[in-house]
């Protein structure tokens, strides 16, 4: 069934029209945002993560119908024009991606939890991130970006 | 070693950095156009039949189809429907019949996904079963069902070292060598040891699928892939179509991952014929299981023998290989070949014997992995290695010592002599490792030398504008590893430019120059060269419009940091091209790189593997963990250091992925796992708690400023190293890849319960 949503994406309200069966990853990938990243389809890889009231969701398998009232930010919603955010700083700096494809959802589930744990120690990091995979770096360069982006007013572990 | 240079050896950051982290990169899997048709695959549900016939009346009736696919319609429009570099035997679509589970069968094009899946459901395929073949020793078997009765056509040139021998039965290569006398060493050997090993099944997974969009712009055929190599795409689809190779244009924007699995064409074909039958721009993105199904590594069974002095010194190696190549040649050549090349270590053998069968099995295609053939054929000799030092009283560090090739040294006959110095590697390594007395963790390493399969036909191409910046052409793909950061500090460094100066424009057949492949890790030093022939092509150019700005002869003209020089006066390229020019203008400057002059002698560079790691093992589960990984990236100059960095990295965690958790798993002709939830990839949890990546620079390469390559060494060795350290730990050491926590479970309750394997 046709229907109209209103969702608030990267900070402007939209109406848009989906339809039941739509999943949220191809109706913001239908949009032209297309940062966010398909992969295993199955709510496994973390590439198309992005924040669902703040809270991070496998856009994969998530309904569009389910954004309805509710906030959504993207990757592209993150950088304040262009300025980067402190998280896509520490990407570069850190050299936590190479190919990059899984480098958008990565970032995303890592501001949910600092949004969440503003000061976390290198367990948490990892521990949080377990739901996303990369196959370039071997990791350990984003946990040290995620670590670099917390906040820091307390030195970390 | 930075002396002098400003740009290389420095940590720039990425050039594709800010786009990455925005989500401004685009994939192929990006990319629409107006008017794009998607296309789906009908995959066969049989792993070895005669297709009796295909009923597509219900699909064609689905509303938004646009068209159904066959093999037979590609062959009854006369063109050419097979692909292949090595042997033009890769049907596109199936033909007459299919070779293994989820071969593709029929192509589905409708107006949208959705209805060319929901048409693709009503397609029904009849089979006739044949009998199927799945394991490769079965393959060999003399009554063994055929897979293709009559031999293709081999397309392969001189670049594709392919083995050699008859080839019949399901035999798809072999490669055989050897030198000496193996049975007089072994009789004089003070131990033998013997035994039989095992690598898996691998799937690469890139995280972008394999797709393509492809269409055709008056005549001309235009595919944007996530592929690594454009112009052996390119080659594929000029020969489907009949088209000159200028009329077919092959683009990869960003690539999602490769490591090698992205090596030569996939669906490309599919795309482009789906685009020509029907007149439409067409989309085909594969799902991560369908890509599963389309590629994966060769898995090996390897016999060896190796022969001892009493002091540990080698007298001699014997190595006998099965690959499992799946249905179609694809790589697998070269893949056997390399195999048999580097399984018996970098190590002087006074008698050797190699042979290596590459196998065709209904299974999925094998082709390139990272580091192609080495690991398989690593953990078979470093483990043998690993055992005699046991068996010897010998350190295990001092065995490897006492037979390693030195620099300059010949390891193959008639190769390039090793261009690089192991033993202070190995020593470096393990003293990083605490080795010996590395605590309660047990400890493994090894070494390896890989001959890098990297032909070394490469060209650029460098523009310098009035304003002295640059932009680069270059065919090499960024896969991730970072070429354009590092072909961009060469241009940078050689042309004395800032690197914010140099734009780089990269796989895009129908714009930048030739590029043999982006794979064995040949760009930073291969590429590098030909970039380095570009921008003295480019200086040359400008030099003799500055003797004509001045009326003077060449010789009166010099070379300044980022211009020339004149008598007293110094000019940058700018000034030179503008008044030359009068107004505006440009310069171009080319560069060409071939099998002559520093890269005479194959392999262009040895790539070195020296990796080793300290693990704990749960007795109680069989979990191994690995507590302490150490990496040497030997890679003669680090002209980012950061990105070999991160090369070894991602090399040595693939590495602990199939030597600790992936295996693609056959039952009868069906692959099991094929998903990413049942085949396992290493998570943030397997980070080491300790991790080192070393670099030993002692610009021994041939690349720029001493460059050679890196990026598949330190994954090549973990697998023997992971095995040697459990051997350590329990007495018993493994054979087989990957130690599951069931199999290490079962190593010890073995050891512990009676006689051990």
């Amino acid at each position: 069934m046709r229907r109209t949503i209103r969702v608030r994406l990267n900070g402007v309200e939209r109406e848009v029209e989906t339809e039941d069966h739509v999943l949220l990853l191809e109706l913001v990938r239908g949009l032209g945002l297309v940062g966010s990243k398909l992969s295993c389809d199955m709510q496994v890889c973390g590439a198309c993560t992005m924040l669902l009231d703040g809270r991070p969701v496998s856009a994969c398998t998530t309904l569009a119908i389910e954004a309805d009232g509710r906030s959504l930010e993207t990757i592209e919603g993150l950088a304040d024009g262009t300025r980067l955010h402190p998280l896509q700083m520490a990407f570069v700096e850190r050299f936590a991606f190479q190919c990059g494809y899984c480098t958008p959802g990565m970032i995303m589930a890592a501001k949910a939890l600092l949004d969440e744990h503003p000061r976390p120690d290198a367990a948490q990091v990892r521990h949080w991130m377990e739901g996303n995979l990369c196959r370039c770096t071997g990791y350990e360069t984003i946990v040290e970006a995620v670590l670099d982006a917390s906040d820091p007013g307390e030195p970390h572990a | 070693m930075t002396a002098g240079r400003r740009v290389a050896g420095t940590e720039a950051p990425r050039v594709d950095g800010i786009a990455k982290v925005t989500g401004a990169a685009r994939y192929a899997m990006d990319l629409s156009v107006p008017g794009m048709a998607h296309a789906i695959v009908v995959r066969s549900e049989r792993a070895h039949a005669r297709i009796a016939g295909v009923d597509r009346e219900a699909a064609a009736q689905h509303p938004g189809v646009l068209r159904i696919l066959t093999g037979d319609d590609l062959v009854a429009a006369g063109l050419t429907p097979y692909y292949g570099h090595v042997v033009l035997d890769h049907p596109v679509l199936a033909i007459g019949k299919v070779r293994f589970h989820g071969e593709p069968v029929v192509l589905v094009i409708a107006e949208t996904r959705l209805a060319a899946a929901e048409a693709a459901d009503l397609v029904r395929v009849e089979y006739e079963d044949l009998t199927e073949v799945i394991d490769a020793d079965d393959a060999l078997r003399p009554d063994a069902p055929l897979l293709h009765e009559q031999r293709a056509e081999r397309v392969g040139d001189e670049g594709f070292d392919s083995g050699d021998g008859e080839l019949t039965g399901n035999l798809s290569s072999i490669a055989q060598f050897g030198w000496g006398d193996v049975e007089a060493q072994v009789a004089r050997a003070h131990l033998v040891i013997e035994g039989e090993y095992r690598y898996p099944m691998l799937y690469g997974y890139a995280m972008e699928p394999y797709n393509a969009l492809a269409f055709f712009d008056q005549g001309d055929l235009v595919v944007y892939s996530s592929c690594q190599h454009v112009y052996m795409v390119r080659r594929d689809l000029a020969r489907m179509f009949a088209l000159p190779l200028s009329r077919v244009r092959v683009i990869a924007p960003y690539v999602g991952g490769g490591y090698g699995t992205k090596s030569y064409t996939k669906v490309e074909g599919m795309t482009a014929m789906a685009s020509y039958f029907t007149g439409r721009p067409v989309k085909l993105d594969l799902s991560v299981e369908e890509a599963i199904l389309t590629t994966r590594s060769d898995s090996a069974r390897i016999r060896a023998r190796s022969a001892f002095a009493k002091d540990g010194t080698l007298l001699a190696r014997e190595f006998d290989i099965v690959m499992n190549s799946g249905a179609y040649t694809d790589n697998s050549p070269l893949v056997n070949a390399k195999t048999a090349n580097r399984c018996f270590g970098p190590y002087k053998i006074p008698a050797l014997r190699v042979r290596a069968r590459s196998m065709f099995t209904n299974t999925v295609p094998a082709s390139s992995l990272r580091g192609f053939g080495a690991p398989q054929g690593n953990i078979a000799g470093e483990l043998q290695m690993d055992e005699a030092a046991v068996r010897l009283g010998i350190d295990p560090v001092e065995i490897r010592l006492r037979n390693l090739v030195g620099p300059g040294e010949e390891l193959l006959p008639g190769k390039r002599p090793l261009d690089a110095d192991l033993a202070a590697d190995l020593r470096c390594l393990v003293d990083a490792l605490g080795w010996p007395g590395g605590g309660p963790s047990t400890i493994g390493f090894g070494v390896s030398a890989s001959d890098a399969g990297a032909y070394p036909t490469s060209t650029a191409a460098v523009r310098i504008h009035s304003d002295d910046s640059a932009t680069l052409f270059t065919g090499s793909t960024e896969l991730g590893q970072g070429s354009r950061t590092v072909l961009s500090q060469i241009v940078a460094e050689d042309l004395g430019l800032p690197l914010g100066s140099v734009m780089i424009v990269g796989g895009d057949t129908g714009v930048v120059t030739y590029e043999r492949t982006t794979g064995a890790s040949r760009t930073t030093t291969v590429t590098g060269r030909a970039i380095q022939e570009a921008c003295k092509d480019a200086r040359a150019r400008v030099r003799a419009l500055a003797a004509q700005v001045f009326g003077v002869g060449p010789e009166a003209v010099a070379d300044a940091p980022a211009g020339v020089r004149v008598g007293d006066e110094t000019l940058s390229y700018g000034q030179v091209i503008e008044r030359w020019f009068g107004a505006g203008g440009e310069v171009l400057g080319h560069g060409a790189v071939r099998k002559a002059d520093g890269f005479a002698k194959m392999p262009p560079f040895w790539e070195i593997g020296c990796s080793g790691l300290a693990v704990s093992i749960d007795r109680e589960t069989g979990v191994v963990r690995v507590e302490h990984l150490v990496t040497i990236g030997d890679v003669g100059f680090a002209i980012n250091p950061a990105l070999v960095k991160g090369q070894d990295a991602g090399a040595a965690m693939m590495g602990m992925g199939a030597a600790l958790h992936e295996e693609l798993v056959y039952e009868g002709g069906q692959l099991m796992n094929s998903n990413v939830v049942d085949y396992r990839v290493p998570r943030f949890s397997d980070i080491p708690a300790q991790v080192d990546h070393i670099l030993a620079q002692r610009q021994d390469g041939a690349g720029p400023y001493g460059a050679k390559g890196g990026g598949e060494g330190a994954g090549n060795t973990v697998g023997g190293a992971i095995a040697a350290a459990i051997g350590r730990a329990t007495g018993v050491f493994p054979h087989e890849l990957p130690l599951t926590p069931e199999r290490v479970w079962r190593l010890l309750r073995d050891r512990e319960g009676g006689p051990s394997r």
